[in-house]
């Protein structure tokens, strides 16, 4: 034994959550269904909502622009299936809150022909062309953070890439669609990241995997060509690899200072699923309208990776695949940033990663269970990968201070994933304290 | 292109569903859990004070857990709050401060210590996870302090297993009465008359000494099995003991004629006991690794210190419980550098 081998690439601190992958991760990605009704919202991006550009009762084609990018930070729509526009108007959110957004009614008949536009070749066509394609075929960022991905692209005067990330870690329970579109459409996840090294200019780029997808990380290097600066890391199993911050300090050693974006460190990073859609869909200018996510967890009976037109409500989707009896909650995402649903009627969204139904059996414990006081065991500080104090953040928050949160502890630096309130022996639902200090603080601000 | 029929196949469920905020998966790992295994590993220690003291250590720890519960109890019941006895923290206080009473100490002042280890120790400061001190070392303080000689007198012989001393059951206020020859625990024996035991004594445990102070094997065995189930992290005992070790062995190589072997150090006393089960009290020690080493090795070379050049043989209690009040402040001296801010020391 070599005992100067380099120890595993990853990050200090972290979880391991139970993984409860092998649900789905063996099962190929099948079409879904066309709903009766399609909602598909206005705004399914970080920045200003798209401008429709279709009118009620419109005939509309698969594929159809049905909206145009408002700005820069903004991005095209595309109808997710051919059929009529019935209404645009509100409809409901996952925060509750009413947004608007084009009611699309598919022609039951429809051979769902997808229409497509102009082609942009990744050899031929520039780095602004290519940024351009990407914005009006509607790519955002697949892995939830809904950030489009052209400005993501649009590297800043001055700054420059040495290396792209794409993210292909996927460290949420349940979750396999990432594994799976890796898996299956090597081809165009290598295609697309070709496109983005060359819209950057960066001069390399590594796909970071977790070793619990060694057979998508074998797929992937089959489909390098020789030569190509494109190198696949698989990385230790970790909760949670696959945010951002984590994957730079993995494969780069480097950390992004507080408040600064990705490219002030010289790298950007980019979601598997959303480099693989730049592949699939720039070489027939076909804009995004539909996704992979996986359908998951103990409640759900037909189980899987689907290929889910954008706009489906939630509720078509359970009564497709079936949902036990016992039945107690139903969260779009993974269960350790996941949002529980207020509502069966919104529609999944670009940045849906997958929708887990848990029964009673197991949310039951986390309902009932009893919150004792902080015995300052440090569990959390442990399991914090930004290295912050969580027990010391929470008896804070109780006492309402704020503003010592933010100034003392860097409140700003967490990015919400969870890790403190799973290890708490104590039960104290940290993570949701903090994020109602950030939301007190966001507020106080904004009117200060 | 052929696409699945889209009729619903399932009906939806009309149960109401949960909001819950994520996460939506737990550790399971909870306080009361963590408690119930710490008393688990002081079985043994527990079982084996019996076999050596006999009777009278059963008495002394059931009295200990018994009025530690019932104080903690009657707080929760005279101020109209829910009862806390089912985090069990009272039981681990109360077997904790019987382990570390001489085992012929009667029975109405061991009821004493428990009494103001969990009422003065704990409840005063706002229970659970308010304490700054170990409750059960302050229950043991205030008994070495209302009762110094029976807390110094320790019983000569081994007790049978169905046998009491005759102190253990003198009546409340009442001077206790103890055989003619009491014995010298082994720190007294060497700090007093220079006498010393042999190192495979002491880490069996068949010494006299605190009632489960004297087997080092059981206890290392309980300190094990919490660090294997992942309820106790291994930086404490290990800074103490290590802290222990270096010292004493300095001292014992410049002049072995006045300090004793480093075995001797580690084996004798307390040292065990409290490093493994009463410094790593989460509550009153520190959070971060580095600022735990700290701890331990500042309580470690307190030991060392009050042993040699104190006035009493034995000062695990007193350093631990320096060690609790220093703990805040090492908290706020080694905070973990968050990420992306500055370059400070890794912890």
């Amino acid at each position: 034994m070599n005992i100067f081998r380099r120890h595993p690439k990853t990050f200090a601190h972290g979880i391991h959550p139970p993984e409860h992958k092998d649900q789905t991760n063996s099962l190929p990605i099948r079409q879904f269904p066309f709903a009766p009704a399609l909602i598909v919202p206005l705004k399914q991006h970080i920045g200003n909502a798209a401008v429709p550009v279709v009118r009620e009762g419109q005939e509309v084609t698969r594929g159809q622009l049905i909206a145009e990018p408002d700005g820069f930070v903004s991005v095209a729509l595309h109808a997710p299936s051919s059929g009529i526009v019935r209404r645009i108007g509100l409809a409901p959110s996952i925060t509750g809150e009413m947004r608007p957004a084009i009611f699309i009614e598919p022609f039951p008949a429809s051979t769902q022909e997808r229409l497509e536009g102009e082609p942009c070749d990744v050899e031929t066509a520039t780095p602004s062309e290519i940024i351009q394609a990407v914005q009006q075929a509607g790519i955002v960022g697949l892995g939830g953070a809904g950030f489009p991905s052209h400005a993501k692209m649009q590297v800043p005067e001055g700054k420059f890439i040495d290396t792209l990330i794409i993210n292909g870690a996927e460290c949420e329970p349940y979750l396999t669609a990432d594994h799976r579109v890796m898996l299956e459409q090597p081809q165009d996840v290598i295609l697309g990241v070709r496109y983005l090294l060359k819209a950057t200019a960066a001069s390399k780029a590594i796909i970071g995997i977790e070793a619990n997808k060694q057979d998508a990380a074998d797929s992937l290097r089959a489909a390098i060509p020789d030569g190509a600066p494109i190198t696949v890391e698989v990385l230790p199993v970790k909760f949670p690899q696959g945010a951002a911050e984590m994957l730079i300090k993995v494969l780069l050693g480097r950390e992004k200072p507080t408040g600064a974006r990705a490219a002030d460190i010289h790298t950007l990073v980019f979601n598997v699923t959303s480099t693989s859609e730049i592949g699939r869909l720039l070489p027939h200018g076909a804009g995004l309208q539909e996704r992979v996510i996986t359908i998951s967890g103990s409640a759900v009976r037909d189980k899987g990776n689907y290929r889910i037109a954008v706009g489906t409500p939630i509720r078509f989707v359970l009564e497709q695949v079936g949902l036990a009896d016992d039945v107690s909650c139903v969260f779009l995402g993974g269960p350790m940033m996941g949002q529980a649903l207020s509502s069966l009627d919104i529609p999944v969204m670009k940045d849906t990663l997958g929708v887990v139904a848990l029964t009673e059996r197991e949310t039951g414990p986390l309902a009932t269970r009893k919150e004792y006081a902080c015995i300052r065991c440090a569990a959390c500080v442990d399991a914090c990968p930004m290295f912050l104090n969580p027990s010391q953040l929470g008896l804070l928050a109780k006492h309402g201070q704020f503003e010592r949160m933010q100034d003392e502890l860097h409140l700003s630096q967490c990015f919400e994933c969870g890790s403190c309130t799973f290890v708490c022996p104590s039960h104290i639902p940290l993570v949701h304290d903090f994020r109602i200090a950030k939301a007190a603080l966001w507020k106080a601000r904004a009117s200060a | 292109m052929t696409t699945p029929s889209n009729a619903p196949r399932h009906k939806a469920s009309n149960k109401t569903l949960q909001i819950r905020h994520a996460p939506h998966l737990a550790s399971g790992m909870s306080v009361d859990q963590i408690m119930r295994n710490v008393v688990v590993a002081l079985l043994p220690v527990s079982a084996f004070a019996v076999y050596v003291f006999g009777l009278a250590a059963a008495l002394v720890l059931g009295t200990a857990v018994a009025s530690c519960v019932a104080t903690e109890q009657m707080w929760c019941r005279a101020r109209g709050q829910h009862s806390t006895v089912g985090d069990w923290s009272a039981v681990v206080t109360g077997l904790l401060l019987g382990l570390t009473l001489p085992p012929s100490l009667p029975l109405w002042m061991v009821a004493v210590g428990g009494v103001g280890a969990v009422g003065i120790g704990k409840l005063l400061f706002g229970g659970l996870g308010g304490n700054p001190f170990n409750p059960a070392l302050v229950g043991r303080a205030l008994l070495q302090a209302a009762f110094p000689v029976a807390m110094t007198t320790w019983p000569s012989k081994r007790g049978a297993l169905g046998t009491l001393f005759p102190s253990t059951l003198t009546p409340p206020f009442c001077k206790p009465a103890y055989d003619t020859v009491s014995g010298a625990t082994p720190l007294a024996d060497w700090k007093f008359s220079q006498i010393s035991v042999s190192t495979s004594d002491l880490f069996i445990g068949t010494t006299t000494g605190s009632t489960g102070e004297t087997s080092s094997l059981l206890i290392l065995l309980g300190g094990v099995f919490l660090i294997a189930r992942g309820m106790m992290s291994w930086h404490i005992p290990v800074a103490i003991l290590l802290a222990v070790a270096v010292m004493s062995s300095g001292l014992h190589a410049w002049d072995p004629a006045r300090f004793a072997s480093p075995q001797f150090m580690l084996l004798s006393g307390g040292l065990m006991l409290g490093a493994v089960f009463m410094a790593t009290d989460p509550v009153g020690s520190p959070m971060t690794h580095l600022g735990c080493v700290i701890y331990g090795v500042l309580i470690g070379a307190l030991v060392v210190v009050i042993r040699v050049w104190g006035g009493l043989p034995e000062g695990v209690m007193y350093a631990i419980l320096i060690g609790n009040a220093v703990s805040p402040h090492i908290d706020n001296w080694v905070q973990p550098r968050a990420y992306g801010t500055g370059r400070l020391p890794h912890v």
